[in-house]
């Protein structure tokens, strides 16, 4: 058994020395680079937000109280699982453990639906109780409650496109995985996802105070 | 052979099963806490509070799940620029903001 996957290793590594050029290093720098770019993003609806609260503050207040917060500790539960799920991936297959890493993968997936499932309950109640952005009743509120949801809408909505690209490139490379294209000795595709994963979920480390713990 | 120093470099400074668990029950503890803390009125002190437990989570999942911590030096000059050039927007809009209002 030992033997088989030493030649393989070896095979593999001559054959990708010979005809591709690997630079983990590299693609782990330009991928914080882009995570950089993610921050400066999203820092920027931050500084937004933080200018708008301390105008704002009572409304800000007002308008909170109206958030679900025991939906919000669940998601931040659930995103935080889905961290862990990741980063357990991740060793189980640098250990050889290609199915454990699988069902690790798959888990981190379904952390990520969870986390759709909720946030599409929680923006359904929020629409049906008329508070939308551009809705007539939402318009007929103070000033300051208006941004915040116009805040609330615009920044978990964005989080909330990250969380589905997640699901795409997690889902994209378990199929590698699958396929051996991502392996235990190549695996700086599946490092680098990861910690695009675990931005999604600092950023809500962020966002789950802001908007869910104001009262 | 140097082939094999590296590998066993990188086996040194992984982190183990039951090491990534525990960061994950202390993240969760950390939610408990500032949703409990939430509940009590601190007044002005309450975004300062929240703020200061969600740093000590990202600082965690910085280091831990994303492996900052063994990182090589050019990643953490990289995220210390980043760092830097947010605290540094962030510090003169607060001049502004906090003067104004």
């Amino acid at each position: 058994m030992s033997n088989s996957i030493d030649l393989h290793e070896h095979s593999a590594h001559s054959h990708g020395g010979a005809h591709h050029h690997r630079d983990d290093l590299g693609a782990k720098i330009g991928m914080w680079l882009f995570l950089f770019t993610e921050v400066i993003l999203f820092g920027g609806l931050f500084l937004l937000y933080f200018s708008y609260r301390v105008k704002y503050s009572h409304d800000f207040h007002l308008a909170a109280k109206e958030l679900n917060v025991v939906v919000g500790t669940l998601n931040t539960g659930i995103l935080l699982t889905s961290s862990l799920t990741m980063a357990l991936s991740i060793l189980a297959l640098t250990k050889r453990q290609k199915t454990l890493s699988l069902v690790f993968l798959g888990a981190t997936i379904a952390c990520a639906f969870g986390f759709l499932y909720n946030k599409y309950f929680e923006w359904g109640a929020k629409i049906h109780h008329g508070i939308y952005p551009g809705s007539e009743k939402l318009a007929e509120r103070e000033h300051g409650e208006v941004v915040f949801f116009g805040l609330y809408y615009s920044m978990t909505g964005l989080h909330t496109f990250h969380v589905i690209v997640g699901i795409i490139f997690l889902t994209f490379f378990g199929i590698q995985i699958i396929r051996d294209k991502i392996r235990f000795d190549y695996y700086s595709k599946l490092e680098n996802v990861g910690l695009y994963w675990h931005l999604v979920d600092l950023i809500w480390i962020f966002l789950f105070p802001l908007f869910y713990l104001l009262h | 052979m140097s082939n094999h120093n590296e590998h066993a470099e990188e086996h040194k400074h992984t982190i183990g099963y039951g090491t990534y668990t525990i960061i994950w029950f202390a993240l969760l503890a950390l939610t408990a806490v500032t949703v409990a803390v939430a509940g009590i009125n601190l007044g002005e002190y309450t975004l300062f509070v929240a703020m200061v437990v969600a740093a000590i989570k990202a600082m965690i999942v910085i280091n831990v799940f994303m492996h900052i911590k063994f990182d090589d030096l050019i990643v953490k000059w990289l995220l210390g620029f980043c760092g830097f050039i947010f605290a540094v927007m962030f510090l003169f809009l607060a001049f502004d903001v906090l003067l104004r209002y």
